[in-house]
């Protein structure tokens, strides 16, 4: 299958992908893996005029430390962030979570920003940014801004990026907490039916603090914010297995091929109990 | 059109594409290298698997003018045409292949797991070509393919001859 025509320009720095968005209108899209704008192109469900190739722009790639937090560039190869000592000590759930990310070479190409700002709902990486309280930063034509994990994902692969904007970075606070991130599929590198992205702080036996990321149970990626309560003061697997009957309070999941919309909910609740207690070690 | 130039196996190829053009399209129809396939064109088989910069890619996936400056190793550049690669002698002698549509990829996912992990376990086998599906499912003798090639290789270079 061969997509429509386009233009294709390659930019190097922020403010030239800022002005190649800007002179290629409303129909202009940005490509860095192209992992998951490539197949949509092909089956022809989006027509772009223009697409203009961040993936060579220095800025956007790499990870660094930036004092109590890590940054990571939006070009980062899925492969390059699963593989980053930084992420592996810092913020291991986001490595965690990467790693089941469609396959090997899906990874050596696709990067972490394209699949938070295509905001997939069944994607995994957004679960795990909004467990570790990720921001943002966003450049456009009046300057740059930033923005919390909570106000970025707005609707079924809508984020706050607007059309003439670009995500350039998104920061992560440092988190040595305990983490899993859990994936149910069927096949090997298929979507998730319902992810978990779990974070815990356990102190003495008894959980302090837990912060819970869930896929595909909502048009974003959403916060299992009623069980988040529930476990502070969890110190055994019934109390866990307990709080995590609360894993689909307040979500939106859908009916598709996969799973109706009542067995994700049950899936929420039995794989939050599970990413829970491996985070944990309760 | 644009002007691209790519080192495919070894030899620069400089041509002008098309933006849309994919590079396993570019790969087949313009400078012949027609042993990387295409299979489900959708980006989940693997058939089309090649190296790009030393990494394996879906060539599906990447558009030619993407792959501009880069170089790509197909099926075609892993032996200089007298002696095979340890990984093609492995999956001749495990007969990793049934009708042999997925091998160019499966083989191509092979090199590239095993520049990384020349020791894989076989799970790590099997979640190393997760990205790769064999539609004869010929599936267990593909895994001792790329055991057997992991022991070629750290026997060293000289037990890859066919």
């Amino acid at each position: 299958m061969i997509p429509v025509e386009f233009d294709y320009v390659k930019v190097t720095t922020i403010d030239q992908a800022i002005a190649a968005l800007k002179s290629g209108g409303e129909d202009s899209k940005i490509i860095s893996g192209g992992q998951s704008l490539l197949p949509v192109l092909r089956l022809r469900m989006a027509d772009p005029s223009v697409l203009v190739d961040c993936g060579g722009i220095d800025e956007m790639l790499g990870v660094r430390e930036d004092g109590d937090s890590i940054t990571i560039g939006a070009a980062t190869t899925h492969h390059a962030v699963m593989s980053s000592p930084l992420v592996q000590q810092h913020a291991l759930l986001l490595a965690q979570a990467t790693a089941t990310v469609a396959d090997p070479a899906i990874r050596h190409r696709g990067t972490s920003g394209g699949a938070l700002a295509h905001a997939d709902p069944a994607g995994d990486v957004p679960a795990a940014a909004l467990a570790l309280n990720a921001s943002f930063t966003i450049a456009g034509p009046g300057g740059r801004r930033t923005v919390a994990a909570k106000d970025f994902f707005l609707d079924y692969f809508t984020t706050a990026v607007g059309p003439d904007e670009i995500l350039v970075s998104f920061s992560i606070p440092k988190c040595d907490w305990g983490s899993h991130y859990a994936k149910f599929n069927r096949t090997a590198q298929a979507w998730a039916i319902v992810g978990v992205a779990a974070v815990v702080n356990v102190e003495g036996g008894v959980i302090k603090e837990a912060r819970i990321g869930l896929t595909n149970m909502a048009p974003t990626a959403v916060r299992a914010s009623t069980v988040e309560a529930a476990l502070v003061g969890a110190s055994s697997a019934a109390d866990i297995t307990a709080a995590a009957m609360h894993a689909a309070d307040g979500t939106r999941a859908t009916s598709d091929l996969h799973a109706k919309a009542d067995y994700r909910e049950h899936l929420a609740r039995v794989i939050t109990a599970r990413a829970v207690r491996a985070a944990s070690g309760i | 059109m644009a002007h691209i130039t790519v080192t495919v196996d070894g030899t620069s190829y400089k041509g002008e594409v098309e933006p849309r053009k994919l590079l396993v399209h570019w790969l087949r129809e313009d400078i012949g290298r027609v042993g990387t396939v295409v299979g489900c064109d959708t980006s989940n088989c693997g058939a089309c698997t090649v190296l790009l910069n030393g990494r394996s890619v879906k060539s599906c996936s990447v558009l030619a003018v993407q792959a501009d400056g880069c170089e790509v190793t197909t099926i075609q550049g892993l032996s200089d045409g007298s002696e095979w690669h340890p990984v093609q002698t492995a999956f001749k002698e495990c007969h990793g292949l049934q009708c042999g549509y997925c091998t160019p990829g499966m083989v191509m996912a092979t090199v590239d797991l095993l520049s990384e992990n020349p020791t894989p376990s076989e799970q790590e086998i099997r979640e190393g070509l997760e990205g790769n599906l064999c539609r004869c499912t010929g599936y267990h003798n593909i895994v001792k393919s790329v055991s057997y090639a992991a022991d070629l290789m750290s026997a060293g270079p000289t037990k890859g001859a066919k």
